[in-house]
């Protein structure tokens, strides 16, 4: 049974609305839009979708929450804490965990969420950046996207820091200690934060202001501009079949896209529901309320600001005097310089990379990563770095559980923090040549049969095939990196761009960015020895020629 | 988007495309028929997939039957919100295994339900559609630049130059008023980093019962109070500051760099905010004399006026001169004679300068 | 093809290699991990008084490290233990009972473990006896003065969190100390070891005698710690209770997992063709 008329309802609606908005064109446009299918491409929904469901939990939670540091006595139903001295705000906490009924889930599925929304803008940051999907006309996208992960991480702080228990006062207090290392302004900063000396009575409902309010508010225009720009200038594919720079394969939005990402937004709901029952998180009737008399062992804050924790911790004592002035450069150095790193690298990578390529082309197939080792190269790099940051700012449990001395992890980590990304660097970019010679084989060599076939001299060989079509085409789709034209172009002289100090240094850049990038050819019988006729023989049942495959 | 033909597009497979599709277009060419700047009408691209009906109605069972399950789990859940009530720990255990469970079960058949009938029913197929450069065509271009000319003129403002110049100074300290009225956010710092509520004869509490501390009854050596000042035990922002942590030694283990006549009966008080970024410095071994910031790992020797040994901290915690009072209990001396806790800009070397004193 | 190589061509063979290999290197790792070594099985037996028969058993098992007197003993190497007199009934209890001493593996600090087998109530009390009379000390606190029923958990709950939770950490799940020691998990404790760990000050751990911490107090802090470790947790599975270390691994390990299997899986490429 089919439809063959719109039913009645829709119908009426449907002319209702285009009568007043004339939506008819747009829907005309956009219903049959194509979207690219393959699952990375759905880690920036896990995002999106986190931040949707956090928008829903945090507004019932706030239906509760009282952002004050007023003194209460507690006397609600946690027991141990009964008669304790607390902030409003901890109070307020407790009730919804423990006699508001389905508090406690929705405080949790609200964390877990945070969290999952960080680990989406992260997987999704690293699978663009990896298939180079920044490139032009998505420089703006890029941008937007580094501006969403700032502020992701801003609105973590300060929503972490809202209950007000001991484990996330410490993070205050040590957001405190930041403030104050910065030059001149340090001071200012911190009494205008804080309403005063730390920790005053303002900072929990000013974070709440800035929790609830003006990032959420950022975040929802920047992630609706994010999907605008997506929208319009189409989603980048995986190199394929039929795949071109010219044109968009896939589903389309309606009706399948549609439902599949409707039952993506609710499997994240599901993985943070089923997180929320079966996992705590955050259980801040543990902690006690904050008083920065006490802290625990194990003070740590939530993933994504582990890093931050970690340089702190790595940074040897460093601390300048002069003139009556004091230069905190073990808190400056740590807190601002690796921060600065990542978000600076991020934000001008795909302007350097364009810088040095020399590449104004518009780009909608994905690179994938082995095709481009530089740029995959640096990427390893940086999560190498900023992974031993992550990994140093818990070397306390790690010291704990495996009983290795506190010191020396912090000592290793003084090395690795630097040895680290240059081993990853040249390991990875080794990887990627590999991997670009197995692709090769591949495609000359074709893939094993599982066909062993005896020789009339006697030898044993595995027959090999051509590579599916589909897969062939996914290798083929290769891009060789663009480089500027540096080395004498026929009649000996470079570019003049090229000429002055810069301009050798980018043709320099531009040569080793784009190297091997040639090299390892995926067009027929480069190697010399033949094998691609081998192939073509044996495959074709005449195995007379006699020669082994050895492959 | 402009308008361009849909050559070049592989449609080979199109005619095998079964006419009941709803939305798949017949010929490529008609799509584009009288509205000339729609959008390209999109082709089918590889045949169109369908599970024989056998496949499918299983299939319709199996999505049925994850919407009844979420359907059954929705109401679960009401009924658990209205049967489970909460007020104790256990209480809110039940309560939340019973809602959570029900939850993630109605959302999770709901959404296998929706891949099933998406992979299981709806027919698969590809689409393609043309890209086209973002930029547009330089005709378009021209024509705003035109206007935009046009309008500039008209606006006047290029050729009033006082109208442009006034508005201009208008403008630039209007930018600025936000800023001047967030300046009530806070008082100014003044000295106020450079004190604590320590004063001579101020009495040391013990944190949490709030005792005073008789000299003489602190006396195992080896042993360690977290201690707040009397009369101000629940104010945070003088606790943020002036904590201490006391510890006792046996006399042959201090070292130079304690001030022993700040000291009562090898008893010393030390600041217990970090000097690196104000945690807590509260860890104390008492076999090695060391003092842990559980934060980031700076490590004090206790009994060498705790002087820094490992991690960040750039300056040992400072000492508090302590003595008794008549009853024998123990009191300040004074406040501490250099800023407490994290270095701020204004501080400068105070240690330089309080030993200059001295 | 048979169908190994079919099942090892499949998209999520790979996951499955790697899982296999994960298992395979956590079970190594459980199986080689040092385990608690068995003790002797010298036994004490005899109707002698206390202190003889501590002394005794001290000869026998401490002295090797303690000095025959108690005195201790301070050659490096490992053989060398610190001096017995004035610590205490307390002291010995603690580190006897919790299977500390007498201290077998080498290593930064005596770890709990099972007791040897010549250990039971009598040999403590006989070696507790002995060590007492060598200058007095802390002794065994009476079973009322650590009844967690008696205590009362919430002022206890502000004395754990000004004292004990920089080392302990909130729940009292333990936490690192410098060169590889380590402040043990609470879990296990007795009341009455907690009572002793307190007034003994064990290995790197401060002293908080009676005279500033009361023993009121101290069953305040007890009924907390036993109260803290009998409470379930209301939000699922407690993760260990050590914070956001744990929390930020299941996100990004069970939690990416479920949402990349579902995108894996809505965006898999049919493999069944059927017209």
């Amino acid at each position: 049974m089919s439809l063959d008329a719109t039913p009645k309802a829709i119908a009426g609606t449907s002319s209702y609305i285009d009568d007043r908005l004339g939506a008819g064109n747009f829907l005309k446009r956009n219903l049959r839009k194509v979207f690219p299918d393959h699952w990375s491409f759905l880690l920036g929904e896990i995002a999106l979708y986190s931040f949707i469901i956090l928008l829903l939990t945090g507004t019932f939670l706030t239906f509760w929450f009282k952002p004050s540091m007023g003194h209460v006595e507690y006397d609600g139903s946690y027991l141990p804490l009964v008669g304790v001295q607390m902030s409003e705000a901890y109070a307020s906490a407790l009730h919804i965990s423990f006699d508001v009924r389905g508090g406690l889930l929705i405080r949790q599925i609200h964390h877990w969420a945070a969290l999952l929304f960080v680990v989406g803008l992260m997987v999704h940051m690293l699978r663009v950046f990896f298939t180079g999907a920044y490139r032009k006309p998505r420089e703006f996208n890029w941008l937007i996207g580094v501006l969403l992960f700032t502020l992701a991480l801003l609105e973590g702080l300060t929503g972490y820091s809202l209950p007000d228990d001991l484990l996330s006062g410490a993070g205050l207090r040590i957001t405190q200690g930041v403030l104050l290392s910065i030059p001149i302004l340090g001071t200012y900063l911190q009494f205008f934060l804080f309403g005063g000396e730390y920790p005053g009575e303002d900072v929990i409902s000013r974070f709440f202001t800035i929790h609830i309010l003006l990032i959420p508010g950022l975040l929802l225009a920047l992630i609706s501009a994010h999907l605008i720009l997506m929208w319009v200038q189409k989603h980048t594919q995986m190199p394929g079949k039929g795949r071109t720079e010219k044109n968009v394969v896939g589903a389309p939005f309606y009706p399948s896209f549609m439902a599949k990402s409707g039952a993506y937004f609710l499997f994240t709901f599901a993985a943070v529901a089923l997180l929320g029952t079966f996992a705590q998180i955050n259980p801040i009737w543990l902690f006690g309320p904050y008083t920065p008399a006490d802290i625990s062992a194990g003070s740590q804050p939530d993933f994504y600001m582990g890093f931050l924790e970690g340089s702190l911790r790595l940074m040897p004592a460093w601390e300048i005097n002069f003139l009556g002035h004091t230069l905190a450069l073990s808190v400056l150095i740590p807190a601002l310089v690796p921060l600065g790193l990542v978000m600076t690298g991020l934000a001008l990578y795909p302007f350097a990379e364009r810088w040095i390529t020399g590449d104004n082309r518009e780009h909608h197939l994905a690179d994938r990563p082995r095709n481009n080792p530089h740029r995959t190269s640096i990427g390893i790099s940086a999560i190498t770095f900023y992974g031993v940051l992550w990994l140093l700012g818990a070397n306390d449990e790690i010291s704990a559980t495996f009983h290795i001395s506190l010191y020396t992890t912090t000592e290793v980590g003084r090395v690795l923090v630097f040895l680290g990304p240059a081993l990853a660097y040249f390991i990875t970019y080794r990887v990627c040549l590999g991997l670009q010679r197995s692709d090769q084989a591949v495609i000359h060599h074709g893939v094993e049969s599982g066909v062993i076939k005896r020789l009339p001299h006697g030898e044993y060989i595995e027959v090999h095939v051509p590579p599916a079509e589909d897969l062939a085409a996914h290798i083929k789709g290769k891009a060789p990196i663009a480089a500027v034209t540096a080395g004498p172009d026929g009649d000996g002289i470079p570019p003049k761009g090229l000429r002055s100090p810069i301009g050798r240094l980018r043709a320099k850049l531009s040569a080793e960015y784009a190297r091997d990038s040639e090299a390892i050819s995926l067009d027929g019988g480069h190697d010399g020895h033949g094998a691609h006729d081998e192939h073509a023989a044996v495959i074709a049942g005449s195995p007379g020629e006699g020669k082994s495959i050895g492959h | 988007m402009s308008d361009h033909p849909t050559n070049g597009v592989q449609d080979t497979e199109e005619p095998r495309v079964p006419h009941r599709v709803i939305g798949t277009p017949v010929q490529a060419g008609q799509a584009t028929l009288g509205a000339p700047p729609s959008a390209v009408e999109p082709i089918v691209h590889e045949g169109v997939e369908y599970l024989d009906e056998r496949s499918a109605r299983k299939a319709e069972r199996v999505v049925a039957l994850l919407f009844l399950v979420t359907f059954l789990a929705t109401v679960a859940f009401i009924v658990s919100y209205v049967v489970f009530q909460v007020g104790t720990i256990e209480k809110t255990q039940i309560s939340n295994l019973a809602l959570g469970g029900t939850l993630s079960i109605a959302l999770l058949a709901l959404a296998c339900g929706i891949v099933i009938w998406v992979r299981g029913l709806m027919p698969k197929y590809n689409l393609i559609q043309e890209r086209h450069t973002m930029a547009t065509d330089p005709e378009v271009r021209r024509h705003v630049n035109e206007v935009f000319l046009q309008g500039a003129n008209e606006s006047g403002f290029v050729k009033y130059k006082l109208l442009r110049r006034t508005l201009l100074l208008a403008a630039a300290p209007l930018g600025l008023l936000p800023l001047v009225l967030l300046k009530d956010l806070g008082p100014l710092p003044g000295t106020s980093l450079r004190h604590t509520v320590w004063k001579k004869g101020t009495r040391l509490l013990v944190e949490g019962s709030g005792q005073p501390i008789r000299a003489a009854d602190f006396n195992s050596p080896g042993g360690i109070l977290s201690v707040v000042p009397e009369g101000h035990e629940h104010d945070l922002n003088a606790l943020a500051k002036a904590t201490l942590i006391l510890i006792k030694f046996r006399p042959e283990d201090l070292k130079s760099g304690t001030k022993l006549n700040w000291t009562y009966d090898s008893i010393v008080a030390y600041s217990k905010i970090c000097t690196h970024v104000g945690c807590p410095a509260a860890l104390y071994e008492q076999t090695t004399h060391h003092i842990l910031c559980p934060c980031h790992q700076s490590t004090f020797d206790a009994t060498d006026g705790a002087k820094v040994i490992f991690g960040p901290a750039a300056r040992p915690l400072p000492q508090l001169p302590i003595g008794v009072d008549g009853e024998g209990y123990l009191i300040a001396q004074s406040d501490f004679n250099v800023p407490v806790g994290p270095s701020f800009w204004e501080r400068g070397d105070a240690e330089a300068e309080a030993r200059g004193q001295a | 093809m048979n169908s190994i190589t079919v099942k090892r061509r499949h998209p999520l063979a790979r996951f499955v290699v790697l899982l296999l290999a994960l298992s395979f290197l956590g079970g190594t790792y459980a199986l080689l991990a040092p385990g608690p070594n068995q003790a002797d099985a010298a036994s004490a037996s005899g109707k002698l008084d206390d202190v003889a028969e501590g002394k005794a058993l001290f000869t026998a098992h401490c002295a090797t490290c303690h000095g025959m007197n108690g005195e201790g003993s301070f050659s490096k190497g490992a053989a060398s233990g610190p001096s017995l007199i004035g610590v205490g009934a307390a002291a010995v209890d603690f580190q006897v009972s919790s299977g500390r001493m007498p201290f077998a593996n080498p290593g930064p600090q005596a770890l709990r473990k099972r007791p040897p087998d010549w250990v039971n109530e009598t040999t403590i009390r006989q070696l507790s006896a002995y060590v007492q009379s060598l200058g007095g000390g802390p002794t065994v606190p009476a079973a009322e003065a650590v009844d967690p029923a008696k205590g009362d958990p919430a002022k206890g709950g502000e004395l754990f969190r000004a004292n004990c939770i920089q080392c302990h950490n909130f729940a009292g799940s333990g936490g690192a100390l410098t060169y590889g020691k380590h402040a043990p998990a609470l879990g296990p404790a007795t009341p009455t070891q907690i009572y002793e760990a307190m007034v003994t000050g064990p290995q790197a751990m401060p002293v908080f005698n009676d005279t500033t911490i009361t023993p009121e107090q101290k069953r305040d802090m007890i009924a907390y710690i036993v109260g803290l470790r009998e409470e379930p947790n209301p939000g699922g599975n407690g993760l260990g209770r050590i914070g956001p270390v744990m929390e930020g691994l299941v996100a990004w390990t069970a939690g990416l997992g479920i949402v990349v299997l579902a995108a894996i899986w809505i965006t898999a490429k049919k493999r069944k063709v059927t017209r």
